[in-house]
């Protein structure tokens, strides 16, 4: 290059060069991804096809699961995933957007910070140490409680009928919420854990939103002469819905997969559910469960399908919350 | 004829730092009251003390007296609450509700305030944006969110949610800077309506927007009043030096 006029095209091809030698870089480690999602469905989806072939849909509906007898049908578990995380998120997440608003709006500094990071501490507990917790602490309790419920011969009329409707398979509404055994574990147990389990998600989440609702939204309620209590109910929860519903989906995520705590808590029982108080099992928990001793080719593919199966609704979860959360976010705005 | 809005040694802190030093001003009804001055000169710290916006911000205190028909609105008995929906607020940025439909946006007020009625709600409602010259654009899309009307527009809306519950006094803070020169021109114009029903202080770093819509101009620098008086003699032959210099454009 003897003529400086070359020089700018020399350059520029060298950086042009270098951005593609990058740009080829930042593609073969995005795609990393994609394939190891790709690899994980094919994979599941094979493992489980026995599985899937040999029950079809009746896999989902099916009330058995007996590895003895070589009968598998989800629906129990599927059930028990669903009843845990629904109803630990309907109890967390108002607990959740509570502290939120405690720590975002009503605590003094010097409160709001230590509070804020106790609650997202919470979160970074193991979930063996939560499963241990419910084991040696809550469990005790809830059995001492149960065992009362059984000595108060008040109760024995309905214990009675309670009993035969379980005998029968069946249950009421009232019955749901008798006591069917007095370990302190099973479905409630494993409720109360998830509870706690996921608060800090909704609560973090919702707190950062809540922080990051324009000042002069809050002042226009104000101006027109709101009280606090108004501000936060017609300006700030309205303008953060969208961002606290990404928290609250983040936290039913966690609770869907949520495995060992559940696992240790809920007393893996695969029969249908006839008390809230009884022995359950989610999709995850009968995973760790019986992978392990899963050596019949029907009764492992089975597993595996559950695995695919909890992949499944996590994608649909996701997918569905970005709808709303897509549909809830204030647009617009000057 | 006593002025709708008296203030007397009005000192405004932030924590130890005074913002604004002893103000006294006195406000007709039904006029136009301009606030200006360069940037930091305390006019949007008084104009915000006027409906307590300060009792919000941990630190900032207000002390002296502000009299608003001649009650203390810093009174002991006063609730903070209900002097401000006495009092109506433009902010610097059209700050609609932005979950909230156009009509939601204008009877938000009337709403906090109880009423329910829906009918009454209906009539306020075209009151108020045929007051802030909206309710030609808006009258087929009320059901429609706030957020899909111009940013001019939106401010307007602004305005009609302000204008709805009827103020005394309508505080407008650089109601236009945040807008196109035409929708500027839109609000400006109304400005001279809105006097009919209302009285306005305006705070604006435009003096070209004082000279053209205000009644009085009041110039502030570093905290103090410096002068205040009817808008063409305080453009045309101030009494003070330092509002010479900045009307003709030496500093600010």
């Amino acid at each position: 290059m003897s003529e400086p006029a070359h020089r700018p095209t020399t350059r520029a091809a060298l950086s042009s060069g270098s951005d593609r030698v990058f740009q080829v870089l930042i593609l073969a480690l995005a795609s990393v991804i994609v394939l190891v999602f790709v690899l994980s469905v094919y994979q599941l989806g094979r493992e489980a096809w026995p599985a899937l072939h040999t029950f079809g849909w009746h896999f989902f509906t099916g009330r058995t699961w007996n590895p003895v007898e070589g009968k598998f049908g989800a629906a129990s578990m599927i059930a028990g995933t669903l009843v845990t995380s629904l109803a630990a998120l309907v109890i967390s997440v108002p607990l959740a957007v509570a502290s939120a608003l405690f720590v975002a709006e009503y605590a003094p500094k010097w409160l709001a910070n230590p509070v804020g990071y106790l609650i997202e501490l919470l979160a970074a507990v193991p979930s063996v140490v939560y499963g241990l917790w419910a084991l040696f602490v809550i469990a005790p309790v809830l059995g001492r409680w149960q065992t009362a419920y059984f000595l108060d011969p008040a109760n024995v009329p309905t214990l009675t009928r309670c009993n035969q409707l379980w005998a029968e398979g069946q249950t009421s509404l009232q019955c749901f919420f008798v006591p069917s055994g007095a370990g302190g574990r099973g479905l409630a147990l494993a409720v109360i854990i998830l509870t706690v389990m996921i608060l800090p998600y909704t609560a973090s989440v919702a707190r950062d939103v809540i922080r990051l609702v324009p000042a002069d939204q809050r002042e226009a309620m104000y101006a027109l002469g709101a009280t606090k209590w108004e501000v936060i109910s017609r300006a700030i929860l309205p303008y953060a819905r969208a961002g606290i519903l990404g928290g609250v989906i983040l936290a039913l995520g966690r609770a869907l997969g949520e495995t060992l705590a559940v696992a240790m808590v809920i007393g893996d029982s695969q029969e249908i559910l006839k008390s809230l108080w009884g022995n359950a099992s989610t999709v995850a928990s009968v995973i760790a469960n019986q992978f392990g001793d899963a050596q019949e080719t029907l009764h492992r593919s089975s597993v595996v399908a559950l695995g695919l199966s909890l992949f499944a609704l996590s994608v649909i979860v996701n997918f569905a919350a970005r709808l709303i959360i897509a549909r809830l976010t204030p647009k617009g705005l000057q | 004829m006593t002025p709708l809005l008296s203030t007397s040694d009005v000192n405004i802190f932030y924590g130890e730092k005074q913002a604004v030093r002893g103000v006294n001003l006195e406000v007709q009804r039904g006029s136009v009251n301009a606030l200006i001055g360069p940037s930091g000169c305390g006019k949007t710290t008084f104009l915000r003390a006027i409906n307590r916006m300060h009792d919000l911000t941990p630190g900032a205190r207000v002390t002296g007296q502000i009299l608003l028909d001649g009650e203390d609105v810093y009174g002991p008995d006063v609730d903070p609450v209900t002097m401000r929906r006495r009092v109506g607020m433009v902010f610097q940025k059209p700050n609609p509700f932005p979950t909230m439909s156009v009509f939601d946006n204008v009877v938000s007020g009337l709403k906090l305030a109880g009423v329910r009625d829906s009918r009454r709600l209906m009539d306020v409602a075209e009151r108020s944006l045929r007051g802030a010259a909206l309710w030609e654009e808006v009258k087929d899309r009320l059901r429609m969110p706030a957020t899909g009307l111009s940013g001019g527009q939106q401010q307007r809306l602004c305005i009609a949610r302000a204008l709805a519950v009827e103020p005394e006094i309508l505080l407008m803070d650089e109601p236009t800077s945040a807008l196109d020169p035409a929708s500027t021109a839109r609000i400006e114009d109304l400005m001279t309506d809105l006097k009919k029903v209302t009285t306005i202080i305006i705070v604006t770093h435009n003096m070209h927007q004082a000279a053209r819509v205000s009644d009085t101009t009041s110039f502030f620098l570093n905290g103090d009043l410096v002068e205040h008086g009817v808008t063409d003699q305080l453009f045309t032959s101030p009494r003070d030096g330092r509002t010479e210099a900045y009307v003709t454009g030496r500093f600010g």
